[in-house]
């Protein structure tokens, strides 16, 4: 009698060792650190990659820039969306990162906006002509949305007269509550964070030529903690597939 | 020179916030406290208790609520506009309304405290001198509460200077009018400068360091002149 339970309990230990190793082997787990701007199209397509593959992506949203500070000091993160296109290939040098993993997964749209209906015009001619009191931009120096917007308010010939009106956001989703609550008239935000569907959801917008600034490429990596994770490995690939880029394309990425 | 200019001004902007704040917090906190010292009203709990939520809410949510009201569409922007006031985020002003609440519990309950051990009978006694109500308040509380006012004063000035998070959401980081010391770091640690980051954030310490050690000793001393 004891015999038989001691062999059942056996038994049990041995399916149950043998179904986690199985569902390890084919649903993982991916820790992904992902630029604030990109947090809408993400969580949408961590979602449909989540159905198709059956690995989890965890998302911590935030700056690139404090990513990869953490990144350099340990933090567990697997794959990096980030914001631009020299933090992927620093953390490549120095090490941090998976050698040629890097790509360009979306190229971003900037957009001048305004939570008021109305306030923004189809040229933006209301950079030299509006009563604004505040412009909200993410910050230049941090963010590449901030300077991009500075880019393309130095090539318009505005940046001397907006500058006593500017107001920073650290990063962009900073820039955007500025401007959603109605302190900054307008601001320089993403395209993604405005649009449903392909089209302006509130207020109005001036989708900026991307003639007036450099391209904000913004790159993926593998990063060194990912480096034996299927998941991680499936969600790089998932980011290139044609589902992925149709979630892109609808919040204004272009890749 | 381990400081630039925006690293002086940063400075000299958070002194100047958290003096506007100091001052303010002892001359408004000073009769809220007194009140709750002594009131046996209903209102006092509640009151106690909005006067410490800043202690528990996390300073975005303070921020966040702050700048929602405040702003242009926000009831209190919108009677700040009915004045014909500009609304007060982005300015040092909006920074200083956001100090005072953020700073609110470090004022009054050092007051408080103060004012509940000096207790009713010097107040008694000088009463049946002849003191009316005022001359008691200034001649026998005021004095008597003094550690209670020093370490209010000191901890809503050093509280103020570590501000971080209110400021973050309410100011716009505009150099000279709301980027403080801790947003000025920030900054720093993001850009990777790390050897500014690192100038500010150890004077950072060295400052509170300091503080704390001249409360206690200021507390030890006006300790043993009230014995």
């Amino acid at each position: 009698m004891f015999h038989h339970r001691a062999s059942i309990v056996r038994s049990f230990v041995a399916v149950a060792l043998a179904v986690t190793t199985v569902h390890a082997a084919q649903a993982g787990r991916v820790s992904v650190a992902v630029a604030a701007n990109f947090t809408a199209p993400m969580q949408k397509i961590a979602a449909a990659f989540e159905a198709d593959t059956g690995h989890q992506a965890e998302l911590s949203f935030g700056a690139t820039g404090k990513f990869y500070a953490q990144i350099t000091h340990g933090a567990p993160f697997q794959v990096l969306l980030s914001a631009d296109d020299t933090t992927a290939a620093r953390l490549e040098k120095e090490g941090k990162a998976v050698a040629r993993t890097r790509f360009t997964y979306a190229i971003g749209t900037l957009v001048l906006w305004s939570a008021q209906p109305g306030y923004v015009d189809a040229q933006g001619a209301v950079l030299r002509t509006g009563d604004f009191k505040h412009l909200a931009i993410a910050n230049p120096k941090l963010a590449p949305y901030g300077a991009a917007a500075a880019q393309v308010m130095d090539k318009l010939g505005v940046a001397g007269a907006v500058q006593p009106r500017l107001v920073q956001g650290e990063n962009i989703a900073q820039t955007f509550q500025f401007v959603s609550t109605g302190n900054a008239q307008l601001g320089f935000v993403a395209l993604s964070q405005v649009t449903a569907d392909g089209k302006i959801r509130a207020g109005s917008a001036w989708q900026v030529p991307a003639s007036l600034h450099d391209p904000i490429r913004q790159e993926a990596v593998l990063l060194s903690p990912g480096k034996d994770s299927a998941a991680a490995a499936a969600l790089l690939t998932y980011l290139r597939s044609g589902k992925a880029q149709a979630i892109l394309q609808s919040y204004g990425y272009s890749f | 020179m381990p400081f630039s200019q925006a690293d002086l001004a940063a400075i000299g902007l958070t002194l100047r916030l958290a003096g506007t704040t100091m001052v303010l917090l002892l001359v408004l906190c000073t009769p809220l406290a007194w009140w709750l010292a002594h009131t046996s009203s209903r209102w006092r709990g509640p009151v106690s208790a909005v006067v410490a939520l800043p202690l528990v809410l996390p300073p975005t949510v303070i921020g966040f609520y702050l700048l929602v009201t405040l702003g242009p569409s926000g009831p209190l922007g919108q009677f700040m506009q009915w004045l014909g006031l500009p609304t007060l985020p982005f300015t040092f002003w909006g920074l200083v309304v956001g100090s005072l609440i953020y700073s609110l519990p470090f004022a009054v309950q050092p007051l408080q405290h103060a004012f509940e051990a000096i207790g009713q009978r010097p107040l008694e006694a000088a009463a049946t001198l002849g003191a009316g109500p005022i001359d008691r308040f200034f001649t026998v509380a005021l004095p008597l509460a003094r550690p209670g006012f020093i370490t209010a004063a000191i901890l809503s000035f050093a509280h103020t200077v570590g501000e971080f998070g209110v400021v973050l959401m309410l100011g716009g980081n505009i150099p000279g009018v709301t980027r403080v010391v801790s947003v000025q770091i920030y900054d720093h640690v993001e850009a990777l400068e790390y050897a500014h980051a690192h100038w500010l954030a150890g004077g950072m310490v060295l400052f509170s360091f300091a503080v704390l050690l001249g409360l206690s000793l200021a507390s030890r001393r006006s300790g043993t002149l009230v014995q």
